[in-house]
């Protein structure tokens, strides 16, 4: 099984971390030279192809959620080293610092309260920059705390997943938080909060074995790596050749493993649109601009593009 | 037969040997006692690394040998209803000293064939889903539940990604974690991950002295840290894949002993062991104390974390401020 920090990914597609400095940038997905400024107005999507690239939790926060409104909480939780994980010129604590450092994070899940369009929800953002959102200790407990969070304030419950899997360097014990955090979500199947989740890139491991595939309604990014095993180690023991397209959302779509394939641009409307049905109890009155959305065979046929759009072949 | 001799115990096996043709009564004495010492030193300083080729030897104990040795009127339950049948999964009902319990556990095979007919015990969703039925049954019944965790890994393939591996996986650690009924889980040799951990979300946990219960494989960690499988013994170490280091950690609660040869060359120990395990877990169910909410608590007291300030949320990168009507975009 690989579900282990990793910088890159075999799977056919191309990933690229985030958006590389400068003014004009050359997408890495279609090659098209592109003003910096315009793919991040587009939440960070190509203009051209619509690669979705890769943001970490805080610009998460600020693109679908309602401005200023994100409480933080349990931020100073942080990963332990159980097993003092030291082998040969690889130590996890200086990896882990690293981390810390690179991201301004302590963990690679951040959790909190948040609200969109209105509607308060507790929320987790994973950010694959922070040892490739893997799960140890410190994100096992947070998820755990953030499902008790959702219950005790009767919030629906959001999860933005992305993780390389359980992290290696806390051994048996990061495996354990998979049990641990998919009782979580057992409890908030208990209380009756509805837990919604958005697979992004890379979800894969033993976190898309748990938590991140437990949601009630399961959405994606348009053409993020899901996927249990990596391609590489598929191919390398089977020694067959994968399909294109392998492991991607439309892949996982396709075989009936996600709900719907969400676009950045959607995002805020399809996750407030799911905290209003799910939730009606708590929920702020839809704006009136948006009120086509609920009926009428026209906002069907616009409801239908994104996903037959995003359940084409990609070749 | 030369790799099933590991290769701590050349020495071992040629003290065997030489002691199978002596006659001279003194020289019999001599190598008795070079034996047990050898024996001794052996089994006391054994690596990380020369556990895992031990966990991993063909000759260990099988699931089916066990229960074929602990159990009474076995009926083996098949299939998922909704796929297939996985062989690499066995599912049952038996009985132990008198009373039913339900059995559930990853069979690796012990000849070629057999080993090949059951995926070297790495199951695909449909065993998955298979163990499941099982276990909801046990819990519709009233019945305990004993698992036996022998597999590398779940099964990393095609079919397996197109049945929905990882979601399968995620869904049974949810269903074994709020069994109404109690569970045991034996890791008898090789605990290979959340292929493993799926069956063995339990109230209790017991282990082979033998075997390993581990993240990822030795290889593969090694691949990851410096790109060379070679060094896998060092890999080993650093992961803490033993019994001894799990008792430590609090993930499993007992260890089976395996008697003074191992359980590849003298399987009854071990299977004793797992009888008394059996014997002690049915004892103690009946008290009541195996209970969700007990199984819930011990797995969540598992793992470390520590407490650092918290970091000051970060402007989000973009200079503007995140658009509050989502950018018309075409997407893909």
């Amino acid at each position: 099984m690989a579900f282990f920090s990793r910088k890159t990914f075999s799977n056919p597609g191309t990933r690229q971390k985030s958006i590389p400095d400068g003014l004009w940038m050359k997408c890495v997905s279609c090659g098209t030279t592109v003003y910096r400024s315009e793919v991040e107005e587009r939440l960070h999507v190509c203009p051209t192809c619509g690669h979705h690239y890769r943001v970490g939790a805080h610009d998460r926060i600020g693109l679908h959620f309602d401005r200023g409104s994100f409480e933080e909480t349990h931020g100073g939780i942080t990963a332990a080293d159980p097993l003092e994980f030291a082998a040969g010129e690889h130590t996890y604590a200086s990896r882990v610092d690293r981390a810390r450092q690179e991201t301004g994070l302590n963990e690679a899940l951040v959790t909190g309260f948040a609200r969109i369009e209105g509607n308060r929800v507790a929320l987790g953002v994973m950010d694959s920059r922070f040892v490739m959102a893997s799960m140890g200790g410190a994100v096992g407990e947070k998820f755990c705390r953030l499902c008790a969070d959702a219950i005790q304030a009767n919030t629906p419950l959001l999860l933005f997943a992305a993780s390389g899997g359980a992290r290696m360097q806390e051994g048996i014990l990061a495996l354990m938080q998979m049990a641990k955090t998919a009782d979580a979500v057992s409890e908030l199947n208990e209380a009756g909060i509805p837990y919604i989740v958005v697979l992004t890139d890379p979800t894969s491991g033993g976190v898309f074995a748990s938590f991140a595939t437990l949601g009630d309604v399961l959405l994606a990014e348009p053409k993020a790596y899901i996927g249990f095993a990596g391609a590489r180690l598929i191919q390398g023991a089977l020694h067959v050749k994968l399909p294109q397209g392998f492991q991607t959302s439309e892949y996982q779509y396709q075989n009936g493993q996600l709900d719907r394939i969400v676009p950045r641009s959607e995002m805020r409307a399809t996750l407030a649109q799911l905290v209003r049905l799910l939730h009606p109890e708590g929920a702020v009155p839809q704006e009136p601009a948006e009120e086509t959305e609920a009926g009428g065979d026209a906002a069907l046929d616009a409801q239908a593009e994104p996903d037959s759009a995003a359940t084409k072949p990609q070749s | 037969m030369s790799e099933l001799v590991l290769p701590f115990e050349k020495r071992l096996i040629e003290l065997e040997k030489s002691l199978s043709h002596v006659e001279n009564e003194a020289d019999r004495d001599r190598l008795n006692k070079e034996l047990a010492a050898e024996r001794e030193r052996v089994f006391s300083e054994l690596s990380a690394w020369d556990r895992v080729q031990l966990a991993r030897h063909s000759l260990r104990p099988r699931m089916l040998d066990y229960t074929a040795r602990l159990f009474l009127d076995f009926f083996e339950l098949h299939g998922d209803r909704s796929f297939g049948d996985d062989p690499a999964v066995v599912c049952g009902l038996a009985q132990f000293k008198g009373r039913t319990v339900f059995v559930v556990g990853q069979q690796k095979g012990v000849k070629t064939e057999e080993k090949v007919k059951r995926n070297f015990g790495m199951a695909h969703p449909e065993g998955y889903r298979k163990a499941m039925r099982a276990v909801r049954m046990a819990e519709r019944l009233g019945y305990p539940i004993i698992t036996f965790v022998d597999t590398p890994a779940a099964h990393p393939g095609l079919e397996a990604e197109e049945r929905g591996q990882g979601p399968v996986i995620a869904e049974t650690l949810r269903t074994f974690m709020s069994l109404k009924v109690p569970v045991l889980s034996l890791v008898l040799s090789e605990g290979g991950s959340g292929g493993a951990l799926a069956i063995a979300a339990a109230d209790r946990v017991a282990m082979a002295e033998n075997a390993i219960y581990l993240i990822c494989p030795p290889e593969r960690c090694a691949e990851i840290l410096w790109r060379d499988a070679e060094r896998k013994a060092e890999a080993a170490n650093a992961l803490r894949v033993t019994a001894t280091d799990l008792l430590e950690f609090g993930v499993i609660d007992n260890i089976l002993g395996e008697g003074a040869l191992g359980a590849h060359r003298d399987p009854q120990p071990v299977i004793d062991a797992a009888r008394a395990e059996i014997e002690r877990f049915l004892e103690d169910a009946e008290t009541g104390i195996f209970t969700p909410e007990h199984r819930r608590a011990k797995f969540r007291r598992m793992g470390q974390w520590a407490e650092a300030a918290p970091v000051a949320a970060q402007a989000p990168a973009t200079a503007e401020p995140a658009p509050t009507e989502p950018v018309d975009n075409a997407g893909g």
